[in-house]
């Protein structure tokens, strides 16, 4: 077990360390990026200038240890538009997208997953149906879209929560239930599925021969062996979700990371970029890292793997 | 008779596509208390399905019925799965075919073993694992304290199936039920299981039906023995009066495939019996064995009962037993 841990902490740091290579050299991708900075009128001279006050000139392997290190310290330089640090902006609104994201996988999981062990239980039926309908809408259904049903039925009609900031909990409810239906149309069928094949397993069977109780048999012997790729599944979703939701965040007023992403890439405020890639990357890392190990408690025989 | 185990007319019946599939089609049998009556028959004669019937763990598709089916002298056909799931695992216990995924691969198999006894007899789990110490080492599995901690896929096939037997084994059942025990295993192991099964029921006096393919099997461990075709016993009797006396053609058929030391000469063909299972959808039309059988005639259309031929000899089949006696299966 320990040496399971070793490998797969390893493993997650040389991809962390492959991340911020790549996205430090994003900078350079966009071309010059002190030609950028410096506007369309600039001379020669204040190119140069902005070049030696940024630091372009140096070697780039000195830049990226440079960035490195400062990034390890929580410096990502300051951003281009606001002048500000950048670390300040984004522990500003990276809160606000954790909250969204965390709220999100809850609800799909708290209605896929339930959903998906009762289709399995009773195929082709009513149930089964209504997961059936319910998933293939979510697949269906523009995010934007229903975000603007959901707002024009709850918030305006019925008044029942507001229709966009993010100052309380129920300015989260209508944000969350539409990132969390996005992600229940997959959980749901895996779950199905999962279920499905793991009840026609032999130790189920064996199971029942014991004579245990239904529920111990579902919810012991079944769901945990059906839940391996749920687990995996969901912790790309959250990945996603944390990864911030451009247009929920847009539709509903929440100033998230997902915005500010977007906002920045529109501004060439490649410091700030170059932060959220890292730190959206190195979120991704550590769910997956967190994904296995909890597969590695769910079956041991993942763990000498 | 007081047997433990009455079974009258048997059937089970699964609606598919292209009808009604109707693998057990009426089995009748009488089991005593530390008796084992092996059912023999080649795959697809619903010999698996009958001991999922007599367990009540049929799939979900299939229907069960019966003019009997008591256990104890409690009928099993009346009761609810719920009444049915209290004497699963603790007066009836069943072991598998198929040791390699029989057991839980999330959970230790110290888990699996105690977590049925915990249930039925609602003792404390220290007690069930001194219980499961004590089966485990009856099974001949050495370590048997640090054994508790292992996960199936750290055991060897053997091993597993030893586990299995020990968690049969845990609420001291009446009657087990073995569904091919040891066709997974190698002929080593076999062997070693099946002394080790008899001797288990011999100390500890259950009863055991044991369903399998293989007559050197039941050369073995059985006391009587009722031979399966399509859905249904064609002879039943003693051990003896299978193997020293068999009557139907089937029977005798089965055991001309089989070398016997001393008597087959070395280089000669063994038998076999040709032809293959008739398709069971519908239902079967006369004698389900006609098609294959050497002693076919027109008689052999209506379907003949099972008749005796001995003191507790049966055997299902229109010709006289002077006639099946003499009758010989010209090998190949």
């Amino acid at each position: 077990m320990l040496r399971f841990l070793l490998t797969r902490l390893g493993l997650a740091a040389l991809v962390a360390l492959t991340v911020s290579l790549i996205s430090f050299s994003l900078l350079f991708l966009a071309g010059d990026p002190a030609v950028a900075l410096a506007g369309e009128a600039a001379t020669e001279e204040d190119i140069q200038a902005i070049r030696a006050q940024y630091g372009f000139d140096r070697p780039l392997p000195v830049q990226y240890v440079a960035w490195l290190t400062g990034a390890l310290t929580g410096d990502f330089g300051n951003s281009y538009y606001f002048n500000t640090p950048v670390i300040d902006l984004i522990t500003e609104r990276l809160p606000t997208t954790m909250r969204l994201g965390l709220a999100g996988i809850c609800f799909a999981l708290l209605l896929a997953v339930p959903l998906g062990v009762i289709a399995a239980i009773r195929p082709n039926s009513l149930i089964d149906r209504f997961a059936l309908f319910i998933s293939v809408v979510g697949q269906a259904m523009p995010t934007f879209w229903f975000s603007l049903i959901l707002i024009v039925i709850f918030a305006v009609a019925l008044g029942w929560v507001p229709v966009s900031g993010s100052d309380t909990w129920r300015h989260f409810i209508l944000p969350t239930v539409v990132l969390g239906y996005f992600a229940t149309p997959g959980i749901m069928r895996l779950t199905r599925a999962g279920m499905l094949e793991v009840l026609r397993a032999d130790y189920i069977r064996t199971a029942r021969a014991k004579g245990l109780h239904p529920l111990k048999i579902l919810f012991k012997h079944a769901l945990r062996n059906a839940a391996i790729p749920v687990v995996g599944l969901a912790a790309v979703q959250l990945g996603f979700m944390l990864g911030g939701s451009i247009v929920v965040e847009t539709i509903f007023a929440l100033n998230g990371a997902g915005l500010l992403a977007f906002e920045s890439i529109n501004r060439n405020d490649f410091p700030v970029v170059q932060a959220l890639i890292l730190i959206f990357s190195l979120i991704y890392v550590m769910l997956t890292l967190l994904a296995d190990l909890l597969n590695a408690w769910l079956d041991p025989r993942i763990r000498v793997a | 008779m007081n047997s433990l185990l009455s079974v009258r007319n048997l059937r089970v019946e699964i609606p598919v596509g292209a009808g009604l599939l109707k693998p057990v089609r009426g089995i009748s049998l009488d089991l005593n208390k530390g008796e084992t009556l092996c059912i023999v028959g080649e795959s697809g004669c619903g010999k698996s399905l009958t001991s999922l019937a007599l367990m009540g763990l049929l799939p979900k598709v299939a229907r069960c019925s019966g003019d009997r089916l008591s256990f104890g002298g409690q009928d099993l056909l009346g009761l609810t799965e719920r009444q049915m799931a209290r004497l699963r695992g603790r007066a009836i216990s069943m072991v598998f075919q198929e040791p390699m995924t029989s057991l839980n691969p999330a959970y230790t198999i110290g888990d699996q073993l105690i977590e049925g006894m915990i249930r039925h007899d609602g003792v404390s789990r220290a007690k069930a694992r001194d219980r499961a110490i004590f089966l485990l080492e009856k099974v001949g599995i050495t370590a048997a304290a640090s054994r508790l901690s292992q996960f199936p896929h750290q055991l060897s096939g053997g091993l597993r199936q030893r586990v299995m037997i020990a968690m049969s084994l845990m609420c001291g059942p009446d009657l087990i039920i073995a569904d091919e025990p040891t066709t997974a295993l190698d002929v080593t192991i076999q062997a070693k299981i099946l002394r080790m099964m008899k001797d288990l029921q011999a100390e500890l006096g259950m009863a055991m039906v044991f369903i399998t393919h293989d007559l050197g099997v039941v050369a073995r461990i059985a006391d009587r023995i009722a031979v399966m075709y399509a859905g249904i016993f064609v002879e039943t009797g003693t051990a003896r009066q299978i193997f020293d006396t068999p009557t139907h053609p089937y029977t005798k058929g089965l055991l001309s495939c089989l070398p016997v030391p001393g008597k087959t000469k070395l280089g000669a063909r063994l038998g076999a019996v040709p032809g293959v299972v008739p398709a069971l959808i519908g239902g079967v039309q006369g004698c389900g064995f006609a098609s294959r059988c050497p002693l076919r005639q027109a008689a052999c259309d209506i379907e003949p009962e099972l008749s005796e031929r001995g003191d507790g000899h049966s055997c299902r089949c229109v010709h006289d037993t002077p006639t099946l006696r003499k009758a010989e299966w010209a090998t190949a």
